[in-house]
């Protein structure tokens, strides 16, 4: 009997592969079917602000009638109104820009640390990492000083004779994609730089020694051996930048709305929770398209290797 | 002939420092047309470097590299008419089989069909006929070696050269891969250069040896040259096994030992200088009496019996308190039945050791 199915019988084992499942339950599963309760109902001028309540003192004929009030609305007006749908597009378009640009900035990144002598590599990882010894609120707010009109990235332009009059900076796309940018450089660089680090110095040497430049064998051997990579920092990326909330409301301007500050606006200015949670639910069906991509192609790697 | 014709491969005063260390030390060489060439010494020596530097993948620090008569001491390696296969093996785990072998082609402008045609022909010839659409992991280690030697092959290469190509393989699969190896090269022509800390391995498959110790080449020449009159004791300690004994010549054919007077013919040994002769345990024969004839016998007490099927290993204690090991082929059932702590007499005749002076 192998070590692994030893731990299996066990109870200790058993608990061991238990902790997750446990974990997604509590904090994953539970409260978005309490989300996705909420979506189903209406508002009301009443604490908590929506109806049906679920009682589960009513008994059987109590949740019969609680199944038979709940309705589709919230839904039907995110589908109705373009303000949602456009809330969506605005983030779909900020990940997906973001991540292109962390892709570009982020792989030269990675390769350079992992191409780095290998005593030098732990320190720039360390390095890579520091930012987040800061708080993440304090780093955007830093961000606002350099953007803002006197602010630090329009005074040294003007030194420099780039520009002649300050640059309006902040509440732009452009302040968005630098905010997120930053932020999210991390996780960009993490996955990548541990595909490339991974990759045998010696097939490198084989494509050369098959007649491959330099440039030839990094586009045929260490990117296409770097896929894996890209892809889990890709989507590492793009997930939570489309349901950001803070970088588009600190540095963004208020023209056009990414979905989290319209779900932001729906919960706590509105009060209208039954939207808001149905723009979550929605939110969630949208984020699980790329997640399943990618577990499929992870899977017919899987499936190609075995 | 008249005409010189260039050498393959020149090393000319090749050099090679890793910061204090010196890896290859003004170091000369020269390879032939279609040889099979083994560089053999223990880790360290420098052989790996050496090729290396032929591939390209290490600029040497002084010296040149010709290849056909051409400096190519400072082309890279994606430009040199010479294939390596690596240790370890270095197949690309993306690509199949056949995108593998044709990695090199593709370089070339050469078409699709071509190439397919090419490839193909190089499985057979490796005898992974229909393998072409296997993924690399689905193959065994000795499947892999083979498309690691189809893939250095596939541009027909003027040098192929071999970094330890079997050290992966078990013993008897090695044992058929270096005459697969030899045949290999016998049908294409291809100078081959191997790289091996193997004696066996080199003496088997290749047409000359350079042995390596320290960045230098401490002999060329024939395997059996090397093993036969090796040019030190370093040498002949390397390659197989040896008794050495230190002495010095009394008279022309007498020599003086710790173990007593020996009558060796070589007739090249200045008088009174000290020399030692190295004798091979194969040469020397073991009896439990005297011989009658033989010119060299000692007494000894059998310290230790090794048997290893096809031959047992002897380990006689001399009267210095110095050991000699005498090999024996077990040529028939049953014999030469000596235990530990008999008295064994061995002889050898006068020209069965060799003479070395450094």
């Amino acid at each position: 009997m192998s070590a692994r199915a030893r731990l299996k019988r066990s109870g200790g084992g058993r608990l061991v592969v238990l902790i997750p499942y446990l974990w997604l339950i509590a904090f994953f599963l539970v409260p978005f079917i309490i989300v996705a309760k909420i979506s189903l109902s209406q508002t009301a001028m009443a604490l908590p602000p929506y109806t049906p309540v679920l009682d589960l003192a009513g008994g059987w004929t109590g949740l019969k009638d609680f199944a038979a009030r709940l309705t589709v609305d919230a839904y039907a007006l995110i589908g109705s109104d373009e303000l949602y749908l456009n809330s969506y597009l605005k983030s779909l378009e900020v990940a997906g820009v973001s991540t292109a640009l962390l892709l570009l900035i982020g792989y030269p990144f990675a390769y350079g640390i992992a191409r780095a002598p290998g005593g030098l590599q732990p320190l720039l990882v360390m390095l890579v990492v520091l930012p987040f010894w800061t708080s993440f609120l304090i780093r955007v707010y830093a961000w606002i000083n350099i953007l803002q009109r006197d602010g630090l990235l329009n005074d040294v332009l003007m030194a420099l004779h780039v520009v002649n009059a300050p640059v309006a900076w902040l509440s732009s796309d452009t302040a968005i994609y630098i905010g997120v940018v930053y932020s999210y450089l991390p996780f960009m660089v993490l996955p990548l730089y541990a595909t490339l680090e991974k990759i045998d110095g010696s097939l490198l040497e084989a494509a050369a020694d098959l007649g491959c430049p330099r440039w030839k064998a990094f586009w045929r051997v260490t990117l296409p051996l770097s896929w894996p990579g890209v892809a889990a920092g890709a989507l590492l990326c793009f997930i939570p930048i489309t349901g950001e909330f803070v970088i588009p409301d600190l540095l963004g301007g208020s023209n056009s709305l990414m979905i989290g500050q319209t779900l932001w606006t729906e919960f706590f200015s509105n009060r209208d929770w039954p939207v808001a949670s149905a723009i979550a639910v929605t939110l969630l069906a949208l984020l699980l398209i790329p997640i399943l991509i990618y577990e499929r192609l992870q899977k017919r790697a899987i499936g190609e290797v075995s | 002939m008249g005409e010189i014709t260039a050498p393959l491969v020149r090393f000319d005063g090749v050099s090679k420092r890793f910061g204090t260390l010196t890896a290859i030390d003004r170091l000369s060489l020269d390879i032939g047309h279609g040889e099979f060439f083994a560089l053999l010494g223990p880790s360290g020596c420098g052989k790996t470097t050496l090729l290396r530097m032929l591939a390209g993948f290490e600029a040497p620090s002084e010296g040149r590299i010709l290849l056909s008569g051409e400096d190519v001491s400072t082309l890279p390696p994606h430009r040199r008419p010479v294939n390596m296969m690596f240790q370890s093996y270095a197949l690309f785990p993306h690509l199949d089989v056949a995108k593998n072998v044709g990695f090199g082609l593709r370089q070339e402008k050469i078409g699709r069909r071509e190439i397919a045609e090419r490839v193909e022909a190089m499985l057979a010839l490796v005898r992974l006929q229909g393998y072409g659409r296997r993924r690399v992991d689905q193959l065994s280690g000795g499947q892999k070696q083979r498309v690691a030697l189809a893939r250095a092959l596939i541009k027909r290469p003027s040098v192929l050269l071999l970094d330890e190509p079997l050290a992966a393989l078990d013993k008897k699969l090695r044992a058929e891969t270096q005459f697969e190896l030899m045949e290999l090269q016998r049908k294409l022509g291809t100078s081959f250069v191997i790289v091996t800390h193997d004696q066996d391995e080199a003496m088997t498959v290749a047409d000359r040896i350079a042995v390596m110790d320290h960045g230098r080449v401490a002999q060329v020449g024939k395997p059996a040259e090397v093993y036969e009159r090796p040019a030190s004791r370093w040498v002949a300690d390397f390659i197989g096994e040896v008794t050495l004994l230190e002495g010095r010549f009394s008279a022309p054919g007498v020599m003086q030992t710790m173990i007593g007077q020996l009558r060796v013919s070589d007739p090249s040994v200045a008088l009174g200088a000290t020399v030692w002769l190295g004798l091979r345990p194969e040469k020397i024969d073991i009896g439990s009496e005297r011989p009658a004839d033989d010119i060299n016998a000692v007494a000894g007490t059998l310290h230790e019996v090794g048997y290893r099927g096809d031959m047992s290993i002897f380990k006689v204690r001399l009267g210095d308190r110095s050991l000699m090991k005498v090999t024996v082929a077990n040529t028939a059932h049953g014999r030469r039945g000596f235990a530990a702590g008999d008295v064994v007499w061995l002889s050898w005749p006068a020209d069965a050791g060799v003479v070395l002076t450094q």
